[in-house]
């Protein structure tokens, strides 16, 4: 059982709860299976009775201090402090064969920088303008992309009219949007939105329809013969059988939306982290250039999360399945 | 492996007897009438007649088997009077109204996987009575009658991925019986399922029904199962598909396991796999020239 456990972490770092829950559940049963089929008790009818299932604090306990848990985070600590290590020893020595680490700023080093920033204010504001931006067109990216996408998994029309335009821009990146978002709208900050808006748009789109297009025939037709009429069927059916993909669209799209946030902010005349970022490389701070990337890189990660965690409550029902 | 059986019938018979006070079934409701169907789909070379000119009268109550080999038809037909499928020529009537769709009036219990795997079994249950504005009593308690009915009271607040193969099926009839339904139609329900499971749910179909008194159109390619369970065998041939017997199953009821030991039982058997097995000999002929 550890080994599968292992085994599974190491396939889906992201859903790793998720897999550990799914063993223990599975061992569970098997071996309730096992004492029912020697003794078989007046209520059970066809050979499963979990009432000897070991209680939502145990399984809790099993995954938080169970020896997969503790290893995991072990291996993915000692890789990162590895990396560090190397990129230490890349600077210290001057590394210089084909790749150049004689301007790059020494681990040490960053964390100085980094220190000082903290301790500031103006980083800080950086840091929230960037948040700011982000949340309001990725929201405005959900609400257009799910119901964009709903309706077009549904309808083969409203399809045809609009994946031309999805296929299309889907491929063009950011940086590329810069010029015509700056002839476009009237203020900076809407273009940055603009092109942060349209990253986090199409992953949250295709997803959306691949789920719609996904719901199980059967599911539909239970439905209309328990009455169920098209807007129910919509309801009860479409949408909750859509929203694992919607979830995997909206986590996608949050990571798009911070890379075209950065490519928006080259643009940005005072703050955000990505023009953070960029002016440390034109003032030659290749210190705060690793401290900007950093931030970014941690801030996408954490808000990617966040999605997951908001979405976990409507995809419970998934815990167990296949 | 009998004796399992019989401990988990009469564990069955402990679990059974809450019913509603006034079952909603009318008598004499649950009349189905299939008058000259044919079913075909696709047009010139793809086109393919599933279904070729079937007549069949089911009487209120009656437990009818649709027997024969993968392919047949027989789920087309049943399709059709779940009202899934448009007959090309000729019709369904339902107690005298002919069926234009899918409705709350046949309820429908399918292979395997059908149950809304983002819906606890309560909420899997109570699915219908909620579509259908039931107030008094409340959806939730009909459905926890239906679920005490087929013995899961203990897993209302599951999800399907969390039951058996068994007992999803069992919400599934629960499910389908919860919007009580006149005619219950039934596409291979347990043919997903272990042989043991199986001669469990097989019992607890014919219990539940002996209390419903609804009609039941059962599909299946299992000649015990077909011959356990019904009151007529129709065998059905493939390609195209046409019911070819119609064999009265005169055996007691209440049925038990041990009736498969019946000289009856084995004579109305061997009937069916007769008419089977030519059918299926054709069959494969036809496929091989």
């Amino acid at each position: 059982m550890p080994q599968n456990l292992a085994h599974a972490v190491a396939e889906q770092p992201g859903d790793r709860q998720h897999h550990s829950d799914e063993t223990v559940g599975d061992a569970g049963t098997a071996a309730e299976a096992s004492t029912t089929d020697a003794t078989p008790r007046a209520e059970v009818v066809d050979g499963l009775d979990r009432s000897d299932e070991p209680g939502l604090l145990t399984r809790l306990l099993q995954v938080l201090i169970g020896p997969s848990f503790v290893m995991t985070w072990f291996r993915r600590s000692l890789a990162l402090a590895l990396g560090v290590i190397v990129w230490h020893f890349a600077v210290a020595t001057d590394f210089n064969w084909y790749i150049n680490f004689e301007n790059v700023a020494a681990p040490s080093e960053v964390w100085a920088s980094l220190t000082k920033q903290l301790s500031g204010s103006m980083f800080y504001k950086h840091i929230a303008v960037s948040l700011q931006r982000i949340l309001i067109a990725y929201v405005l990216a959900a609400v257009v992309g799910i119901s964009l996408g709903l309706v077009m998994g549904r309808s083969r029309i409203a399809n045809d009219l609009v994946m031309p335009f999805v296929e299309l821009f889907r491929p063009i990146p950011a940086v590329a949007w810069i010029p015509l978002a700056i002839l476009m709208w009237p203020t900076e900050e809407g273009s940055i939105i603009y092109i942060t808006y349209l990253g986090a748009l199409f992953p949250i789109i295709l997803n959306t329809v691949s789920g719609v297009e996904q719901t199980p025939e059967v599911l539909v037709r239970a439905a209309r013969s328990l009455g169920a009429g098209r807007m129910q069927i919509f309801r009860h059916v479409v949408l909750p059988a859509a929203l694992p993909n919607i979830a995997t669209g909206l986590a996608v799209g949050m990571g798009v939306a911070w890379f075209s946030l950065l490519a928006g902010e080259i643009i940005s005349g005072q703050y955000g982290i990505g023009y953070f970022t960029w002016t440390a490389y034109h003032l030659i701070k290749y210190d705060d250039i690793i401290v900007g990337m950093l931030t970014i890189g941690l801030l996408g990660t954490a808000s990617t999360l966040a999605v997951r965690l908001l979405m976990a409550p409507f995809l419970k029902w998934q815990r167990k399945a296949r | 492996m009998l004796n399992i059986i019989k401990f988990n019938a009469t564990a069955g018979a402990q679990t059974v007897p809450v019913m509603p006070k006034q079952p909603r079934v009318k008598p004499d409701t649950g009349n189905i009438k299939i008058d000259n169907v044919s079913i075909s789909f696709g047009r010139g070379e793809q086109h393919h007649l599933a279904v070729s000119e079937t007549s069949i009268e089911i009487k209120p109550g009656e437990f009818v088997c649709i027997l024969g080999p993968s392919g047949c038809g027989k789920s087309t037909l049943l399709n059709a009077v779940a009202g899934y499928v448009k007959p090309t020529r000729g019709q369904v009537l339902l107690d005298g109204k002919a069926v234009t769709g899918p409705g709350p009036d046949r309820g429908m219990v399918f292979q395997q996987y059908s149950l809304f795997p983002w819906k606890t079994v309560r909420e899997n249950v109570a699915f219908g009575p909620r579509i259908l504005g039931r107030a008094s009593p409340t959806p939730e308690a009909i459905a926890d009658t239906f679920i005490d009915m087929v013995g899961l009271t203990k897993f209302a607040k599951r999800y399907p991925a969390e039951l058996s193969g068994g007992m999803q099926q069992r919400v599934g009839i629960a499910r389908a019986l919860a919007n009580y339904p006149t005619v219950l139609l039934m596409d291979e329900p347990f043919g997903a399922l272990d042989s043991q499971t199986r001669h469990v749910m097989q019992e607890n179909l014919l219990k539940i029904w002996g209390e419903f008194g609804i009609t039941v159109l059962f599909v299946t390619h299992d000649i015990d199962e077909a011959v356990f369970l019904g009151d007529r065998v129709l065998v059905m041939s493939a390609s195209p598909g046409k019911i070819i017997a119609d064999i009265p199953v005169r055996l007691p009821r209440p049925r038990d396991p041990d009736i498969a030991l019946d000289e009856d039982f084995m004579r109305i058997k061997r009937l069916c796999h007769e008419r089977i097995k030519q059918e299926s000999m054709r069959a494969f002929d036809q496929q091989n020239t």
